[in-house]
């Protein structure tokens, strides 16, 4: 086990933060403007989210990087700022971390499909490593490989991010299937807990996709698939629309009520996905401080 | 003869040279090529729609049998045309405007290429006005919308009302889909059907060119 895996862990489940792209909506971001680009034009504001999540009580916080590789950032026309936005994404979340929480940087999938042929492998890979390499010399703790649902594709941001001698993260969304125990493209747990655990991930876990209720046995799985920790991030529900916006029904203390079970299923890392907010991580801290 | 069971097999195995192949000897050998499409190939999707429904197939499946059936519908296509039959419907398909995201939607459109539909796909970030564009001129009577992101989603309502505004509303059926979409936000937005998956999405289609 990587040395600060360990460190966090001696301390009992690690609390992660919340959604970062509806917090950065609540601060003026518009409907289908990309997230990260903010961390050049808006920095005060996307740091606001990195402290809020602080003061919520997470213990680890991400960046404002999901998106920022190359081919990503080539549909938004800026695929030649890919070092300064992520690096900028870290050193918002440090200073706003001040000490109190480590920084785990965000990347996210490309958007490309490898089975399609809009991407080739070699390509993909080389999007991952110039992307982790910008997080790490910018001073993050730990890479997290995050939403993914190409278990390939998530294998090579594994690999490119271990480059970096970063601890990394790696999950992936499971819900597809009629019991949405499978990623998009069929994986299991057990088969992306293998191949994730093989390429180097030193926490495996799972995110986004589904609400929270329907994390506990895919927790369970990933726990008896692996020795390695798990890292759990759900969503708040899935969102309807009231006049215009996304509006997720699950509330904080709902959200936090399933936090005792996942534990209990094996998560060491807990926080949320879409929809969530600082609100439900300090409620996910109520209910772990509450417990005995 | 050819043993057209073994068309059947190709699809649903995603076995793209092996339908093509069986498609041209059998063209060859003078079958009528609508035969080929609705007693072999459709049938044939159907049965990857079942096993997908049933978990058993998943989208690296889907991928590879819609490839195959788009192989042999390549050779067939040019032959229907020709002699004058129309295509089960025409579709205009895109993510809508700010929404990058297209990996579900070229899922959709090959599927309903698989299913006998003329796909007309325009892209990612599609404003209104191309939809409404593809509508007039090319006398598309499906608009299909894809949204990945919450943030991008009220776009469909945009252009649903956009349609209405340019007064073609009522020549087309509107389907939408997408990670955040729900039956009740098309209900909401006034589109005219949601599916949930890219199989769905083709069946949905039949049943609203029916309708």
């Amino acid at each position: 086990m990587h040395p600060l895996i360990g460190q966090l862990l001696g301390a009992g489940p690690v609390i992660t933060d919340g959604a970062w792209g509806t917090q950065l909506q609540a601060r003026g971001l518009a409907l289908g403007e990309f997230p990260d680009a903010w961390n050049l034009s808006h920095p005060d504001r996307v740091a606001e989210v990195a402290a809020a999540y602080v003061a919520a009580g997470s213990r680890i916080i991400l960046t404002n990087t999901f998106g920022a590789n190359r081919l990503r950032l080539g549909d938004h026309g800026a695929a030649d700022q890919v070092r300064q936005l992520n690096q900028a994404g870290v050193k918002l979340s440090r200073q706003a971390a001040e000490g109190r929480a480590r920084v785990f940087a965000s990347i996210g999938p490309t958007g490309k499909m490898l089975l399609s042929g809009d991407v080739s492998e070699e390509e993909m890979a080389a999007a991952f490593a110039e992307q982790a390499r910008a997080l790490a010399e910018a001073g993050a703790d730990g890479l997290v490989v995050e939403t993914m649902a190409d278990l390939q594709e998530a294998t090579l941001a594994v690999k490119a991010a271990v480059e970096t001698g970063l601890p990394v993260v790696a999950c992936m969304v499971f819900d597809s299937g009629k019991a949405k125990d499978r990623t998009l493209m069929g994986n299991t747990p057990e088969q992306a807990a293998e191949a994730l655990a093989a390429a180097g991930a030193e926490v495996i876990g799972a995110n986004c996709g589904q609400g929270i209720a329907g994390f506990e046995p895919i927790c369970r799985r990933l726990k008896a698939a692996t020795d390695r920790p798990i890292w759990i991030k759900a969503n708040a529900g899935l969102p309807r629309m009231v006049e215009g916006r996304p509006h997720y029904d699950t509330t904080p203390e709902e959200f936090a009520g399933h936090i005792p079970a996942l534990i209990e299923a094996g998560a060491s890392f807990v926080g949320g996905c879409c929809g969530t907010s600082p609100a439900f991580i300090a409620a996910v801290c109520r209910v772990l401080a509450a417990r005995p | 003869m050819t043993d057209l069971k073994k068309l059947y097999e190709a699809v649903v195995n995603g076995d793209a040279k092996a339908a093509h192949a069986i498609t041209q000897q059998a063209l060859a050998e003078g079958v009528d090529p609508l035969v080929l499409v609705n007693q072999h190939m459709i049938p044939a999707m159907d049965e990857v729609g079942r096993r997908f429904e049933a978990s058993e197939y998943f989208v690296p499946e889907l991928l590879i049998a819609a490839r195959a059936m788009k192989s042999a519908l390549d050779l067939i296509r040019p032959l229907l045309v020709a002699r004058g039959d129309k295509p089960v419907g025409r579709v205009a398909i895109g993510t809508v405007k700010g929404d990058l995201h297209d990996i579900g939607k070229n899922l959709v459109a090959s599927l309903l290429e698989g299913g006998g539909f003329e796909v007309i796909d325009l892209g990612v970030n599609v404003p209104p006005e191309k939809f409404i564009e593809t509508v007039r001129e090319k006398q598309a009577n499906i608009v299909a919308m894809s949204a990945l992101l919450t943030t991008t989603m009220p776009a469909m309502k945009t252009t649903i009302d956009a349609l209405k505004q340019a007064g073609v509303r009522n020549q087309v059926k509107v389907l939408v889909g997408g990670a955040p979409i729900t039956e009740k936000y098309a209900e909401e937005i006034g589109a005219d059907g949601y599916s949930e998956n890219a199989v769905g999405a083709v069946a949905l289609a039949k049943k609203v060119v029916a309708a």
